[in-house]
């Protein structure tokens, strides 16, 4: 039979201090060369830009967060969206590698059980419109704002574990 | 190194460790806030130190010029407020931007929905952006950008604290995750 792939285990995760040693690693290289951290939002923010050209145009142009964006017709063109683009294949290659590709809705069983589609959208949708708030995610901010010891990004780790705390405490666990 | 090549291999770097540590999986993502799973924190806190000492190293070697690094304004109130809501999405969607992309990769059509959702969350900013951009510079901290400079003391204080901070975090978080079983593995 040919389902050998499909059966084939998924290798362990990565010890977490080797995967904050190599993160820090990828983290240190990246000031170094580029001047600033990592990060993901600067490309969806310029990703919905991007959408706005196409689908509303004029509103788009005319709106005052994202006008600035399509001004030149090139939203994308940034070394985020690069990336961006590389974090996925380096994710698609990882998770090949290991075995670790599964095609499933996963995270039901804390998020919200049946509704887990919903958790997951107006959980997007929330971390989306917060990135916006403080100019930067978990990565942008938190992880590159830490490294450069910012009091924003203290304070973005601050409120955010916090609150994440406080909103799981909501959400029950299907038995 | 050309914008291209140095975005696609940093990236693909970034991409590689975040699903290694596991960090494309929902359920251990949050187990971090149901204090189960201690990854997140073990490996930020990792990172971050790393890379503050590493660059602080790099900066008296001569190597870095401190100047240079992008380190983000002091609007404290706006980072506290997207702070807390990117948390709440984080919590109740399983995901934080970065790593939706990488639950997305491994398969996950939650991460894939998670997406569409920071697309819509970036719209409906964007839409009411004139009535709230008061909330972007909010809580101005004037007096400096970062910790070292607020306290007027050596970064090299700061790291010696985040260094002991991280051994904490390391020693709080392998208890806790006996206590309740061990971290979430791969499959699960």
């Amino acid at each position: 039979m040919d389902m050998q792939v499909e059966q084939r285990k998924p290798a362990p995760y990565m010890n977490p201090l080797l995967a904050g040693i190599l993160l820090g690693i990828v983290l240190l290289a990246t000031f170094v060369i580029t001047g600033h951290g990592l990060g993901a939002t600067g490309f969806t923010t310029r990703l919905t830009a991007w959408m706005g050209m196409y689908v509303a145009p004029v509103a788009t142009n005319a709106n005052d967060y994202l006008g600035g964006m399509v001004e030149d017709g090139k939203p994308l063109s940034a070394w985020i969206t690069w990336q961006v683009i590389g974090l996925a294949f380096g994710a698609l290659i990882s998770a090949s590698l290991a075995h670790r590709i599964q095609f499933k809705l996963d995270g039901a069983k804390f998020l919200g059980g049946s509704k887990r589609p919903w958790t997951a959208l107006i959980g997007g949708i929330l971390a989306g419109f917060g990135a916006r708030v403080a100019a930067g995610c978990t990565s942008g901010l938190g992880l590159s704002g830490a490294a450069v010891l910012s009091l924003a990004g203290f304070t973005f780790l601050g409120t955010f574990f916090a609150v994440g705390l406080l909103v799981s405490r909501f959400l029950k666990e299907e038995k | 190194m050309g914008t291209i090549l140095s975005g696609i291999l940093i990236g693909a770097a970034f991409g590689f460790v975040l699903e290694r540590a596991g960090f494309g999986n929902p359920n251990k993502l949050t187990g971090q806030f149901r204090l189960t799973d201690w990854s997140v924190f073990k490996v930020m806190f990792t990172a971050i130190v790393f890379a503050a000492v590493g660059l602080m190293v790099l900066e008296k070697l001569g190597l870095v010029d401190a100047g240079s690094l992008f380190v983000p304004p002091a609007f404290l109130g706006a980072a506290a407020l997207g702070g807390a809501l990117v948390g709440a999405g984080f919590a109740i969607g399983g995901y934080c931007p970065g790593t939706s992309v990488v639950g997305l990769m491994s398969g996950r059509i939650d991460a894939g929905i998670f997406l569409v959702g920071l697309l819509l969350g970036t719209i409906l900013f964007a839409g009411i952006y004139p009535s709230i951009e008061v909330l972007t510079t909010l809580g101005e901290f004037a007096k400096a950008d970062s910790l070292p400079d607020a306290l007027s003391i050596s970064d090299l204080y700061i790291n010696i604290g985040m260094v002991i901070a991280a051994v904490g975090i390391f020693v709080l978080g392998s208890w806790m995750e006996k206590k309740f079983k061990g971290p979430v593995n791969s499959q699960v």
